[in-house]
């Protein structure tokens, strides 16, 4: 695959501390696929981001062949169809796995985000139902685990992709509020997979600036849902 | 694939992501059980199966489940990637314009249609109602880019947006009761109003969709019960 000619270049859309644009740039390592990387200004976006997603203006967005692609997870899917043959598969083969990779993908923004969100930004009654709520759910991602390395086996996949910054993320949390969420005691799986998927190549020194984006939590006005 | 596909559906009648499942399974002309839950007395079958959402639509395929609707759509196409009509295109790129407005339609429309009936002030409504405009013009849109002057966002054919936006149509037809609301008015997005004479007439189709003035009946009934409710809240 040449990826000199223009036709076939690769450009992504981004900013650096973005999980969404981070799964993404993991994605592309685990495809081995070379690419032009354009850091946007989310208070003065290009013209470039603007005409290449209308319709949501955010990033990541991926162009291949001129042609752009928005929202992460429709951008995962096509990653591992338009290279297919390079590097490690993101998604299994079997439509059953298939289904089932999908279903827990979605588990994360739908039942694990909401609570942890909450549990970081409120305070008394609300943040320990929002802490008892995410504990919850964690046990039920825990027991999917299941002592395997990574969601998808060996190696990364798509659903270790789609919860990956949790892995960064919720220890900056537990330092912010100085509770613990995960310990090792309740969730054996999934304190070794955060460090396994820290440490494994397509992540390793790619991830978010870390100090960065504590002062960002730690500003009201910029804090946002980081999963 | 083994001989003996046994396909069953735990639904409810008036839900459009179960109805988008039934779509789906009838265009590709697959014969299956449909199970009508009672969603205030669930089934075992559906607690087991469904455990982390306990929701409608399940499909089970030889007793292994799968759910949420979008899933269930996509894994009828790939399963059943020899039976029928394909569902979803196999050019990458079109896949992905195909998934990104599957999505649109939940996370969006869906999303602002029901702030703009059930949100809480009359503030979040009028947003709501602002977001709908939007999200529906961006699908006319869509339909010009996807269907590329052919009936259906998959083309010639129904494809996978068609399914996922066809669900709910019955509730988009009831909603002119209900809630006085066109969403799709010929006047502003004709391509959408016309795809919706077309999807709906569909031999496929026609016999499986939703039966308007029995959700209207539903609708009323909910809108009963929901006024009831904030009315005893207010005491």
């Amino acid at each position: 695959m040449n990826h000199q000619d223009e036709k076939d270049k690769v450009k992504l859309f981004g900013i650096r501390s973005s999980p969404y644009v981070l799964k993404v740039i993991w994605a592309l390592r685990i495809k081995g696929v070379k690419y032009d990387y354009i850091e946007e200004d989310l208070g003065n976006k290009s013209d470039l981001l603007l005409e290449y997603n209308p319709v949501h203006k955010k990033v990541p967005v991926l162009v291949y062949q001129g042609k752009p692609i928005a929202e992460s997870e429709v951008i995962l899917e096509f990653i591992d169809e338009a290279w297919k043959h390079c590097g490690d598969p993101i998604l299994p083969e079997d439509p059953y796995e298939r289904a089932m990779t999908r279903f827990w993908a979605r588990f994360g923004s739908d039942k694990l985000s909401p609570p942890i969100w909450k549990w970081f930004t409120t305070q008394g009654q609300e943040q320990e139902d929002a802490y008892a709520a995410a504990i919850e759910q964690l046990l039920v991602l825990e027991k999917e685990l299941c002592g395997k390395r990574f969601f998808a086996g060996e190696k990364i996949g798509f659903v270790d992709l789609s919860l990956g910054s949790l892995a960064y993320v919720i220890p900056i949390y537990e330092e912010i509020t100085g509770v613990k969420m995960i310990t090792e005691e309740t969730f054996p799986s999934l304190t070794a997979w955060m460090g396994n998927f820290q440490s494994s190549p397509v992540v390793k020194d790619h991830l978010p600036p870390l100090d960065k984006l504590q002062l960002r939590l730690f500003t009201p006005a910029e804090a946002a849902w980081p999963v | 694939m083994a001989g003996g596909d046994e396909l069953k559906l735990l639904g409810m009648w008036a839900s459009p992501f179960v109805l988008r499942v039934q779509l789906a399974l009838s265009l590709k002309g697959l014969s299956y059980e449909y199970v009508e839950e009672d969603l205030k007395n669930k089934s075992e079958l559906l607690l087991k199966s469904n455990p982390v959402h306990n929701k409608v639509p399940v499909l089970l395929h030889n007793g292994k489940p799968i759910c949420e609707s979008s899933i269930i759509v996509q894994y009828i196409d790939e399963a059943f990637s020899g039976t029928g009509p394909s569902l979803i295109p196999a050019d990458p790129y079109e896949r992905a314009l195909a998934r990104f407005w599957a999505a649109y339609v939940d996370d969006k429309m869906l999303a602002a249609w029901n702030q703009s009936s059930r949100g809480k002030t009359e503030e979040e409504r009028a947003e709501g109602k602002k977001q709908s405009a939007v999200a529906v013009e961006n699908l006319e849109g869509a339909l010009r880019e996807c269907g590329k002057g052919k009936p259906f966002f998959g083309g010639d054919s129904v494809g996978y947006v068609d399914v996922m936006l066809g669900g709910l149509l019955g509730w988009v037809r009831a909603a002119e009761e209900l809630q006085g609301v066109k969403h799709f008015d010929p006047a502003r997005t004709p391509l959408l109003a016309a795809w919706a004479e077309s999807f709906g007439a569909l031999d496929a189709i026609r016999p499986v969709m939703h039966d308007v003035n029995r959700l209207v009946e539903f609708g009323k009934m909910l809108q009963a019960r929901q006024a009831a409710a904030a009315a005893g809240a207010g005491n």
